[in-house]
C-alpha cells in the first residue's frame, strides 16, 4: 500500500507564550519554538503500522520553507519511507483552497492509495484534507481513529460527538483525516534524526507542480488573515494573589460558598 | 441581497442548539439578507424538524431521501450542490459533521472556505470581515473574506446569541426531488457506542479535572488525592485520555462527556473551545495553571498562577487539615 501523509511545521502550543509583535498585526516569532504539527504525528505513526503489517511505503510530504525540511526529518526517523518538500516563493499567502491545490497537483503525479493528513492543524481548520478529497474525486472521512484495511477497501471508525464512533466503509484510493489518540506515536531519538539526516528529499515548486498560479498565492487566496489580535474578553477570572498559603486561604473560602467543600 | 443558507444538524427529530445560534450570525455579517434553513434527512424526524425550523426561519429547504436516514457528508454534499445556488453564503456548524462535510463542499461550489467562526464583522463590497481563533485559542484574527463567488463557512456552536421565543411562521419548500445522484464510494456502517467507564464523571457535582499540566501519568494520584479530599471525581481533557492516562469515560469536552457540575476544578488545563464544550450549567471555575496567558482564564470564575504539581497537594493538605 503506498500512503502519502501530508505534515505541517508549526508553533508549538505546549512550548510558547504567544505575544503580538510591537504593530500588533501578527505573532512575534523571534523565540517562537516549532514543532511537527501534533495530529500528524499519529497519522504518521498509523501510516507505518499499516506498512508493517501489509507492506508498502509511506511518504511524507509538507508545503513550507527551508526550515520545514526538519519536520520531513523527523516523520522520516519515525519510520516514513520518503520525503517531498513543495516549497516556492509563489506559494506564500495562499490559503487553505491554495495549499490543498499544490497538494494535489504533486499527489496526482504519483498512485497513493491512502492520502493521511492531521484532523487539523496550528490554525485549527481542519480544511485541507476534505478539499484534496474533493479536488481529487476521491472519498474522505475526518477525525478518524480507528482503520482496518481490506483488499480493495477500507474501514474507518471516525470520532463524532460524545466519544461515540462512526464506522464506514470507504472505497480506496481516499483521503483521510487523523485524530491524536487514533495510537502511540513512537519516540524519536536524536540518533534517529541523525540516520536521516543525509537522505535526499526531493524540493519541487510551482513550476515542476504545473499548478495554476492563478489558484495558489496571495492572488488565489479568497480567504486572508488580516491580523492577529487578543480578543477583550471582559473581566475574565477573579486572580488569587500572594503567598500560597493565602491564595489556599481565600482558595477553600470560595469553594465553601459554592458548594465545592 | 445577501442569500445566506444554514444547515441544520440534528438527532432524532430534535435540532441541534446551533440552529437557534445561525440567525445571529446572519445577521451579523449583513442585517438584510435573506436566511434559508436547510434540513436533509428522512422520514417523520426531518418532517419534525422542518416544522420546528419554520417557527425560527422564513424559508426551509427540506431534502428527504432515505440515504440521509444516517447523514453520510459525502451523499449529502451531493444533494446540497445540486439545490443550493453556488454563490450563496452557506453557515454549518463546526461540529463533527460540518468538519467533514464542508472543506470538500467548499471546493464543488468553488467557494471561499473559512472555517470555526466565532463572530462576524458585516460585509463591505464582497469582502466580509470574520473573527476566528488560532493556536489552541490563545490568539485571535480577523479574516477577509472574497465572497463574491459564495462562501462555505463553519461557525463554532455556541459563539453567537441563540433566538429566543421567535414565531416566524415560515414555509417548507420540498427539494427532494432535485438531489441529483447520490451515489457515493463511502458508506455509512454503524454507530459504535461509547464505554461506559468504572466511573460517572456526569454524576458528581464536583469534578477535579486534570490536563496536560499533570505532565505524567504518576501524577495523576496527586489530583486523585484532591478530589478525595473534596470528595470529587477526577475527570480530565483530551491529552490525558491520548496519553491513556485515564479512561476515555473520564473526558470532558464535545468528544468525550458533557458534565454539569456545580464546581469544576481545571488543574493544567489550557481551555480549548471543545474542552469547555462538555461543560455545561455555569458551574463554578477554578483554574489552576503556570501560564497566566492560558484561555482557561478567560472563562474562569477563580484564577491562580501556580504549578499544579505543586499547588494540589498543597490544597489537599490545608483541606484535609480543615
Amino acid at each position: 500500500m503506498e500512503i502519502l501523509v501530508c505534515v505541517k511545521r508549526v508553533p508549538d502550543t505546549a512550548e510558547n507564550e504567544f505575544e503580538l509583535n510591537s504593530a500588533g498585526n501578527d505573532l512575534d516569532r523571534d523565540d517562537l519554538v516549532y514543532s511537527v504539527n501534533e495530529w500528524d504525528n499519529y497519522a504518521v505513526e498509523e501510516a507505518i503500522q499499516i506498512i508493517d503489517k501489509v507492506g508498502g511505503n509511506v511518504t511524507v510530504i509538507t508545503v513550507g520553507d527551508d526550515e520545514s525540511e526538519e519536520v520531513l526529518r523527523r516523520e522520516m526517523a519515525m519510520g516514513a519511507n520518503d520525503g517531498i518538500l513543495l516549497c516556492d516563493d509563489a506559494f506564500d499567502g495562499s490559503d487553505g483552497k491554495g495549499i490543498a491545490s499544490i497538494l494535489k497537483a504533486e499527489i496526482e503525479k504519483g498512485s497513493y492509495d491512502l492520502v493521511m493528513t492531521g484532523a487539523q492543524a496550528d490554525e485549527g481548520a481542519g480544511q485541507i484534507g476534505g478539499m484534496v478529497a474533493a479536488m481529487l474525486g476521491m472519498p474522505y472521512a475526518s477525525l478518524v481513529n480507528k482503520i482496518e484495511i481490506g483488499d480493495d477497501k477500507i474501514i474507518v471508525g471516525r470520532e463524532i460527538e460524545g466519544g461515540n464512533q462512526e464506522m464506514n466503509e470507504m472505497q480506496l484510493p481516499c483521503v483521510i483525516s487523523i485524530q491524536t489518540g487514533i495510537n502511540e506515536p513512537r519516540y524519536v531519538g536524536i540518533r534517529g534524526i541523525r540516520k536521516v539526516a543525509k537522505v535526499d528529499i526531493p524540493v519541487k515548486g510551482a513550476g515542476d507542480l504545473g499548478v495554476d498560479p492563478e489558484s495558489i498565492g496571495e492572488a488565489g487566496a479568497k480567504t486572508k488573515r488580516v491580523d492577529y489580535f487578543v480578543p477583550d474578553m471582559g473581566e475574565g477570572a477573579e486572580m488569587l494573589e500572594g503567598s500560597t498559603d493565602e491564595i489556599i486561604e481565600k482558595l477553600i473560602e470560595r469553594l465553601k460558598a459554592k458548594g465545592g467543600l | 441581497m445577501t442569500q445566506i443558507f444554514a444547515y441544520i444538524p440534528f438527532k432524532n427529530g430534535a435540532a441541534e442548539d446551533v440552529a437557534l445560534e445561525f440567525p445571529a450570525a446572519a445577521k451579523k455579517i449583513d442585517k438584510g439578507a435573506s436566511l434559508t434553513a436547510v434540513v436533509a434527512g428522512s422520514g417523520a424526524d426531518l418532517d419534525k424538524v422542518a416544522q420546528e425550523m419554520t417557527s425560527i426561519y422564513s424559508e426551509v429547504i427540506k431534502i428527504d431521501n432515505a440515504l440521509f436516514s444516517y447523514p453520510n457528508a459525502e451523499v449529502v454534499r451531493k444533494a446540497l450542490v445540486n439545490i443550493i445556488p453556488l454563490d450563496a453564503v452557506f453557515l454549518f456548524a463546526h461540529d463533527t459533521f460540518g468538519m467533514d462535510l464542508a472543506p470538500g463542499l467548499s471546493v464543488k461550489m468553488d467557494s471561499a472556505y473559512a472555517a470555526d467562526i466565532v463572530d462576524f464583522e458585516g460585509i463591505d463590497g464582497t469582502t466580509l470581515k470574520a473573527v476566528r481563533q488560532e493556536l489552541g485559542g490563545a490568539v485571535s484574527t480577523h479574516m477577509a473574506i472574497d465572497i463574491s463567488s459564495g462562501a462555505v463557512m463553519t461557525v463554532r456552536p455556541g459563539a453567537f446569541a441563540p433566538v429566543e421565543g421567535s414565531s416566524e411562521g415560515g414555509t417548507i419548500v420540498d427539494k427532494s426531488g432535485d438531489a441529483g445522484d447520490l451515489s457515493a464510494k463511502r458508506k455509512f456502517l454503524e454507530i459504535v457506542e461509547a464505554e461506559v467507564g468504572d466511573v460517572d464523571i456526569t454524576k458528581s457535582d464536583v469534578l477535579v479535572s486534570v490536563g496536560r499540566g499533570i505532565e505524567d501519568e504518576e501524577n495523576i494520584e496527586i489530583a486523585q488525592e484532591l478530589a478525595e479530599a473534596m470528595n470529587a471525581v477526577v475527570s480530565c481533557s483530551r491529552p490525558i485520555v491520548d496519553a491513556k492516562w485515564l479512561e476515555k469515560s473520564r473526558q470532558v469536552g464535545t468528544s468525550g462527556q458533557t458534565v454539569k457540575p456545580k464546581v469544576y476544578m481545571a488543574m493544567g488545563i489550557s481551555g480549548s473551545f471543545q474542552h469547555l464544550g462538555g461543560l455545561k450549567g455555569n458551574p463554578f471555575i477554578v483554574a489552576v495553571n503556570k501560564n497566566p496567558k492560558a484561555p482557561i482564564f478567560q472563562v474562569a470564575d477563580v484564577g491562580i498562577v501556580e504549578d499544579i504539581l505543586d499547588f494540589m497537594p498543597e490544597l489537599t493538605e490545608a483541606i484535609n487539615d480543615l
